[in-house]
């Protein structure tokens, strides 16, 4: 269980986090539901130990995640997939795949990796940068599922991409999900995360505003698309 | 005429060109790695290849230990201070204005040879070619110094060594990846700070590597460290820091050249790789290999 | 550099104030008259030629300053224009005959030719490669001047003579000379106030702080940068000029890596991006140099760890420190 208490984090001078909470039971997809600037992706960062300022508390594996380093938290098995994706451009697809070291035992293997993406076998050799947006999207998420991390921060995996890729995205998370991985899920697109979440947070300026049951998703959508309005 | 058309001259002349270019590759391959991932022009990259000389002869003065032997103990000697002056020193500017690098490494390289030149006086101290490489090879038409060769042979290898290192194995990728995204490959699970030291004490260990292989062929004085840095900087401008294959490339090239000129043109062998400079800037600023403008 | 001089917050305006002395505003205006006291009663405690050096100093390092701390542009082969300017002075006066006046006025000629050329060549790179190749074509004259049968090798132009000026001082006097120089000291550091403070004083300030910008306002940015480099060398040929008259020599040590290193080291320690910071810088520097001077490689151990006490502690350099303190531009 990952436990996010009353977390604030700072640009600069910046306030941008003002008390979030959160609660990640484990084996289970939590979304996080907001519009840009909300503090989506501050979050997983302050998450990450990513964050220069943090204040609050982050419980996980019986630590605070806050007074760790960011090589610390993902030696406890966390693992973040940037909204970047952040694939390295000196790096060869093969390089960026191995690149971060196995952290606990239970990874998934490289065979079944490259059963869930044939591309990435495929490209090995080609630089990372040159896939396209799809297949970088790919290759970030299957780069955390080699080393063994349980909890995966997703970052907008499906930004800027084609229907028909988010659509084998989503698969691919479900596929993880039945796998028994901690996911948490940062998304703009609510349709995206309606039958993969079984937790929704909604977040705006910073704060927590609203906390859905999966079930309770579809009913209760227009508060959702309020809320994700532009 | 200064135009010397004895070919042997010429070829001998360019064969020592190759062992100055040599230490330039060395040189420059270990500025490039360091300014790499650090992203600090390491002005005392000149005093660790000067070091790497001084304690060959230490070595050798006071524990009667040989060339052989100083080319394994000297450069981890060299890497031990690197990593000491990384975690004092060099740390502290990864969070300030790039320029400023320059000039703690320019002040560390002056408090570097002062403290030499206090310890041994301004003069050099000699250093024998050990006794296993000394003599000639008959190549057919002409004799070259063996210690030269050997110079040459083993330095090439080094740097392909080290080019291979980097682009090929694991470890590379590692450096290649914190180079492009350090906070990334910090969040992936590695150790980046440790990281940083280890790559500036590899970088002028490396340095060190090539102060040992000089110390034969090269007077040792605590001038020689900042003498041969500046020549490598124009190196480094001239080949762009974008690329490993490229330093070494450029650093042999400027080697040959300055070998041809010392057949053609004597007086102006110590100019020349700074007139290349000049010319690369005004017809290709972005340098032969560069990545960056 | 664009943090070097601006780490702190923006200080405030001064513009409010309109209390003006020769283009210094209050708080300068009584350091500029403080140091003129210091300028008229120091040579009873102190060697006037020793003087008269520190003050050689400060208009270089005035010239190395606007090209650093308001252009942003770190040169390390200052000692080029510092040595060729020197040698023409010292050539143009012994060679040609030269009176005194013409031969300074030649010797800072030559060094803002110098600086074209080699601003040219050097603006082509960015930040940190400038430096690299400023150090390159320094180091290149250096080996030319070491060669080049008109800067008499090791032995370097000697037996400049002092003249008079402009028929009317006889400068062969050295309390003639000081009084000479103190005025022309004085009257560059009114001249560097203005610049710096002046409508093209603002745009290199611009420049310094973000060159994108500037340059998208439509400012051509390296014409900018050239002129600025130009006047840094031609600056400092003439204080070089000034050196070779008081000493009546040129010699390599005007155009080696030391001196260039020097003026850097000068205006670390007085302040980068101040007015007073090279008179501060020159003052403690040569005062060290001096004090250190018997004791050898010394000299070098202690600038290079002045060097990196600065660099990691005391960015802000002697005067720098000061203006944070009184909140108000130096």
């Amino acid at each position: 269980m990952l436990e996010i208490r009353n977390l604030h984090a700072w640009y600069g001078e910046s306030h941008v986090l003002h008390g979030v909470d959160m609660e990640v039971p484990e084996g289970r997809v939590v979304s996080l539901l907001g519009r840009n600037g909300a503090g989506k992706t501050t979050t997983m960062r302050a998450l990450m130990g990513l964050m220069g300022r943090t204040k609050g508390e982050i419980r996980f594996g019986g630590a605070d995640l806050l007074r760790l380093r960011p090589d610390q938290i993902a030696r406890k098995g966390i693992a973040l997939c940037p909204e970047d994706r952040a694939i390295f451009p000196s790096l060869s697809v093969t390089e960026n795949l191995f690149l971060p070291p196995v952290v606990a035992k239970g990874g998934m293997s490289v065979e079944r990796i490259y059963e869930l993406f044939p591309n990435i076998r495929e490209r090995g050799s080609s630089r990372g940068t040159q896939l396209s947006g799809g297949e970088q999207q790919m290759l970030a998420i299957a780069r955390i599922l080699r080393t063994g991390a349980r909890v995966l921060l997703l970052d907008e995996p499906t930004e800027g991409l084609a229907p028909v890729i988010v659509q084998q995205i989503a698969r691919t998370i479900a596929e993880i999900k039945a796998l028994g991985f901690t996911i948490i899920l940062v998304e703009q697109n609510a349709h995206f995360v309606e039958g993969l979440a079984d937790i929704h947070y909604l977040i705006e300026n910073g704060v927590i505003v609203d906390r859905l049951e999966g079930s309770e998703f579809a009913a209760k959508i227009d508060r959702v698309d309020r809320l994700l309005a532009v | 005429m200064p135009f010397d058309l004895n070919l042997n001259l010429i070829l001998g002349q360019m064969v020592l060109g190759l062992v100055n270019g040599v230490f330039y590759a060395i040189l420059s391959l270990g500025l490039a790695i360091i300014f790499g991932l650090l992203g600090v022009i390491n002005f005392a990259h000149g005093v660790f290849f000067m070091l790497g000389a001084f304690l060959a002869y230490m070595l050798g003065a006071t524990l009667g230990i040989g060339y052989w032997g100083s080319l394994l103990i000297a450069p981890v000697l060299v890497g031990l201070i690197g990593i000491v002056v990384e975690v004092l020193l060099i740390r502290r500017l990864y969070k300030i204005d790039h320029l400023y690098g320059l000039l703690l490494t320019l002040g560390l390289a002056l408090a570097i040879e002062g403290l030499i030149r206090i310890v041994f006086g301004q003069q050099g101290v000699p250093y024998p070619i050990p006794p296993s490489l000394r003599g000639a090879v008959d190549i057919g038409f002409m004799l070259l110094p063996l210690y030269r060769v050997w110079v040459v042979v083993a330095g090439i290898v080094l740097c392909l060594a080290t080019w291979f290192v980097i682009e090929r194995t694991p470890l590379g990728a590692k450096l290649r990846a914190a180079t492009d995204n350090p906070a990334m490959v910090q969040a992936f699970g590695i150790n980046v700070p440790v990281m940083l030291t280890l790559t500036y004490a590899a970088g002028v260990a490396l340095a060190g590597v090539g102060g040992v292989m000089a110390a034969p062929v090269m007077t040792i004085d605590p001038a020689m460290g900042t003498n041969i840095v500046i020549v490598v900087f124009a190196v480094v401008v001239i080949g762009g820091m974008g690329s490993i294959f490229g330093s070494i490339v450029t650093g042999l090239g400027l080697g040959l050249l300055e070998g041809l000129a010392k057949a053609t043109f004597p007086s102006a062998s110590s100019t020349v790789i700074f007139v290349a400079m000049v010319i690369i800037l005004v017809l290709r600023p972005r340098g032969l290999f560069g990545k960056m403008a | 550099m664009s943090s070097a001089a601006t780490e702190t917050r923006p200080l405030p305006m001064e513009g409010r104030d309109s209390f003006q002395f020769l283009g210094f505003t209050r708080a300068r205006a009584i350091f500029f008259l403080a140091f003129v006291v210091v300028v008229v009663v120091s040579p009873l405690a102190v060697y006037p030629i020793f003087l008269m050096k520190v003050y050689c100093f400060i208009i270089f390092a005035c010239a190395y300053n606007l090209l650093l701390g308001y252009t942003g542009l770190m040169s390390f082969g200052h000692a080029a224009f510092f040595g060729m300017g020197a040698y023409l002075c010292g050539y143009a006066a012994t060679q040609w005959g030269l009176p005194v006046g013409l031969a300074v006025l030649a010797g800072t000629a030559y060094a803002g030719l110098l600086g074209l050329v080699f601003g040219w060549i050097a603006i082509r790179r960015q930040g940190l490669y400038f430096g690299m190749i400023t150090l390159a074509l320094a180091q290149m004259v250096y080996f030319v001047a070491l060669k080049a049968p008109f800067t008499g090798g090791e032995d370097g132009i000697q037996s400049v003579p002092r003249g008079t000026l402009f028929g009317l001082v006889d400068l062969s006097s050295n309390m003639a000379l000081y009084w000479t120089l103190s005025v022309i000291l004085l009257a560059v550091l009114v001249f560097y106030n203005r610049i710096v403070h002046s409508p093209f004083g603002q745009v290199l300030r611009a420049i310094r702080n973000n060159p994108d910008r500037t340059k998208s306002l439509g400012v051509d940015v390296d014409r900018f940068k050239l002129l600025s480099f130009v006047i840094s060398a031609a600056l400092s040929g003439f204080a070089a000029s000034l050196k070779t008259v008081l000493f009546g020599i040129a010699t390599l040590t005007d155009v080696s890596l030391n001196i260039s290193t020097e003026v850097v080291l000068i205006n670390l320690v007085g302040g980068i991006g101040t007015i007073f910071g090279p008179v501060v810088g020159s003052y403690v520097i040569l005062m060290l140099e001096q004090f250190m001077a018997p004791y050898g490689p010394w000299v070098l151990l202690i600038q290079g760890i002045v060097f990196m006490l600065f660099v990691l502690i005391f960015r802000q350099g002697i005067v720098g420190e000061l203006q944070k303190r009184l909140k108000t531009h130096l």
